[in-house]
């Protein structure tokens, strides 16, 4: 095992000397290249271009045009990847749009029609709404959840390693096609959460009213933990970051580690804690669930005919997804709101 | 009852500590609340292996839960040659490592962009790529499709390259998103510092901020790696030939039945194959992940000393 972790670290030290050596010199080269050629020529208080019309250098222009040059690839890849599907599908869900074999996708401009009969649809709706409570529950459990789990592995514990891959797992495992195949024979349910002796006393003496809720939470809650292994990583990470020795200095004043929590770790976590919020918001709503209305979106798309009554094809199931987008950005609205208001009250 | 106070004392040492945190009490809750939230993620790990390693008559046997009767090895032959490790490991392995490096980069320079520089827009940029991230990618497919075919790139890996490159990769707002927020608790100090001393803004970039930010290199690197590894849907369809690993383990009934057909030996299909099939494909990202994340931790730390 040591020998291992040994030849590991001298091939990332030898990585990094390469990188030293090698790829950095390049990379210099390559932003020299960038503000130092013929159409530019940026020096440090004036911009020249074509070598002939000049520009004062200012603070601001600067920052703007450096701020450009580092996310210019983004631009560039935006406009050639993302920005064309953006529109295409806002444009379609306002329109009446079947996928023809000839002619490609055949168009009719309804204007807003689609998103009405989503709004007077009786199976659509309902879904929309338990959708909307299932993220406003689960997303604070998971953020909880993994926020302990972060801080406990951090902790001075015996065997950190195995732990942090324990807990690398739910990565590895549920982004892969590895969750099906487990799903299908039921590995990912603890048998002991199903079959309860408490649940079966529940219902037997209380009623089924109580008992049902409680099984449903504690089957989705189960299901929800998977979600947790990347906030659990990117938590791990930034409390890495927090210097040890705030912790002695805060103890020497006499602090709790209560006091230490609420004081020292949590503001310095404060900027993950969004991150991680659209990350789980984003990852649970994508997981096309049977049944759920992502699935039903793609039955839509797929089935739809011209003279279809059950499925309205890619318009309406542009339309879908669209109220799908808005209601996630509503749920990651509210919770960055509460963040938020959070920081003002100190 | 002095001798009881004493021992009182002596017991609130040993549970409580002196500081709480080093009492055994406090230990204790920590192992309990580890091993049990643990046992969640582990147990279908344990199951695979298990099963993997059983013979069809131990899969039907009802008595037989968790110990094999024997342990059965012909399960990982049989999937080592329908999976056809030996070509396919070092091909996908090529693949993904060239699509993480570079997906891993090209996030790093946008974070940092975003993350230090004032322009004009850039708000609205923000936001443009949040919306990237968060519309389903259902509903953005058909026409991503239209796209890649006019470059001329189906059927290619450059249909995964180019978008990595230029920052449009899998869940590439994300890993922004983290470098964004990396960058953002650098202190400016260092930055203004070193332009004092000369270094123009690449410099700064890759002498400063990099070092500083390996730990979250090395998370964003990580990341992209199992993403890219186990993504099936988008390399399926873009990439077209089934040659990553998880591509295969999806057909693999189908290629089992073309290797042993019905009638040969070892020709019934049982859980125990597709398991231990399962089993070779996550485990090469769980042995990086464990020799990776000791040096993780550790390049954190040192972050931490020289961060401020």
């Amino acid at each position: 095992m040591k020998k291992i972790k040994e030849v590991f670290r001298n091939i990332l030290s030898k990585i990094a000397i390469f990188y030293q050596g090698k790829i950095s010199p390049i990379l210099n080269k390559i932003g020299y290249k960038l503000t130092h050629n013929i159409i530019i020529h940026v020096s440090h208080s004036e911009v020249v271009f074509f070598s002939k019309f000049k520009m004062k250098m200012t603070r601001k222009r600067r920052s703007a045009f450096y701020g450009f040059l580092f996310i210019s690839l983004w631009l560039i890849g935006y406009l050639i990847f993302s920005l064309y599907p953006v529109i295409h599908s806002l444009f379609l869900s306002l329109t009446r749009a079947f996928y023809n074999i000839q002619t490609g996708i055949q168009t009719e401009y309804i204007g807003f029609v689609n998103y009405l009969n989503i709004f007077r649809s009786q199976t659509l709706l309902p879904l929309y709404i338990n959708y909307f409570v299932k993220m406003l529950i689960s997303v604070p459990i998971l953020i909880v959840f993994s926020m302990i789990i972060a801080m406990l592995i951090n902790q001075p514990i015996k065997g950190k390693g195995i732990w942090r891959t324990i807990f690398f797992l739910p990565v590895v495992i549920s982004s892969g096609p590895i969750i099906s195949e487990l799903m299908a024979q039921g590995a990912t349910s603890l048998p002991s959460f199903t079959d309860n002796q408490i649940l079966d006393y529940l219902s037997n003496n209380v009623g089924s009213w109580l008992a049902n809720p409680i099984e449903s939470l504690l089957n989705s809650l189960l299901f929800v933990l998977w979600y947790a292994g990347v906030p659990i990583l990117v938590f791990l990470a930034s409390l890495q970051k927090i210097d040890k020795s705030v912790y002695e200095a805060s103890s020497i004043d006499g602090a709790s580690p209560w006091d230490n929590f609420w004081k020292i770790t949590l503001p310095s976590i404060k900027p993950f804690i969004i991150v991680n919020i659209i990350y789980i918001v984003v990852s649970m709503s994508l997981f096309a669930e049977t049944g759920g209305i992502l699935d039903l979106a793609k039955v839509h798309m797929i089935s739809g005919t011209q003279d279809s009554k059950m499925w309205f094809g890619y318009g309406y199931s542009a339309a879908m997804t669209w109220i799908y987008f808005f209601l996630m950005v509503i749920v990651i609205g509210i919770f960055a709101g509460l963040l938020s208001i959070k920081k003002k009250e100190r | 009852m002095g001798k009881s106070k004493e021992f009182n004392t002596k017991l609130k040492k040993v549970l409580f500590g002196l500081n709480f945190v080093d009492g055994l009490l406090y230990k204790l809750v920590i192992y309990t609340l580890l091993i049990s939230f643990s046992y969640i993620y582990l147990y279908p790990l344990l199951y695979m292996i298990t099963n993997s390693f059983m013979g069809s008559s131990d899969l039907i046997n009802d008595g037989v839960k968790w110990i094999p009767t024997h342990i059965e090895l012909t399960n990982y032959k049989q999937a080592w040659v329908v999976l056809d490790i030996k070509k396919s490991f070092i091909s996908t392995f090529w693949y993904v490592l060239k699509v993480s490096v570079l997906s891993t980069a090209s996030t790093a320079l946008i974070g940092y962009g975003f993350a230090k520089f004032e322009f004009p827009l850039k708000k609205l940029l923000f936001v443009l790529m949040l919306i990237t991230f968060i519309l389903p990618t259902q509903v953005t497919m058909s026409s991503n499709i239209l796209i890649i075919r006019k470059l001329g790139l189906v059927s290619t890996q450059g249909a995964m390259i180019y978008p990595a490159l230029l920052g449009q990769g899998l869940n590439a707002a994300i890993f922004i998103l983290i470098f964004y927020q990396f960058f953002k608790t650098l202190p400016t100090v260092l930055s203004e510092s070193a332009e004092i001393d000369g270094a123009n803004e690449m410099k700064i970039f890759t002498k400063i901020a990099l070092p500083l930010a390996i730990p979250s290199i090395v998370i964003v690197f990580l990341f992209s790696f199992v993403w890219y590894w186990n993504e099936t849907y988008i390399t399926g369809l873009f990439t077209g030939d089934a040659t990553t690993l998880p591509l295969k383990l999806l057909s693999f009934k189908a290629s089992y039945a073309e290797l042993f057909p019905p009638g040969s030996s070892g020709a019934a299909l049982n859980e125990g194959v597709v398991l231990a099939g399962n089993m070779l494909v996550i485990l090469p990202l769980l042995i990086i992940y464990f020799i990776g994340q000791k040096n993780f931790t550790e390049s954190i730390d040192r972050t931490g000393i020289t961060g401020e």
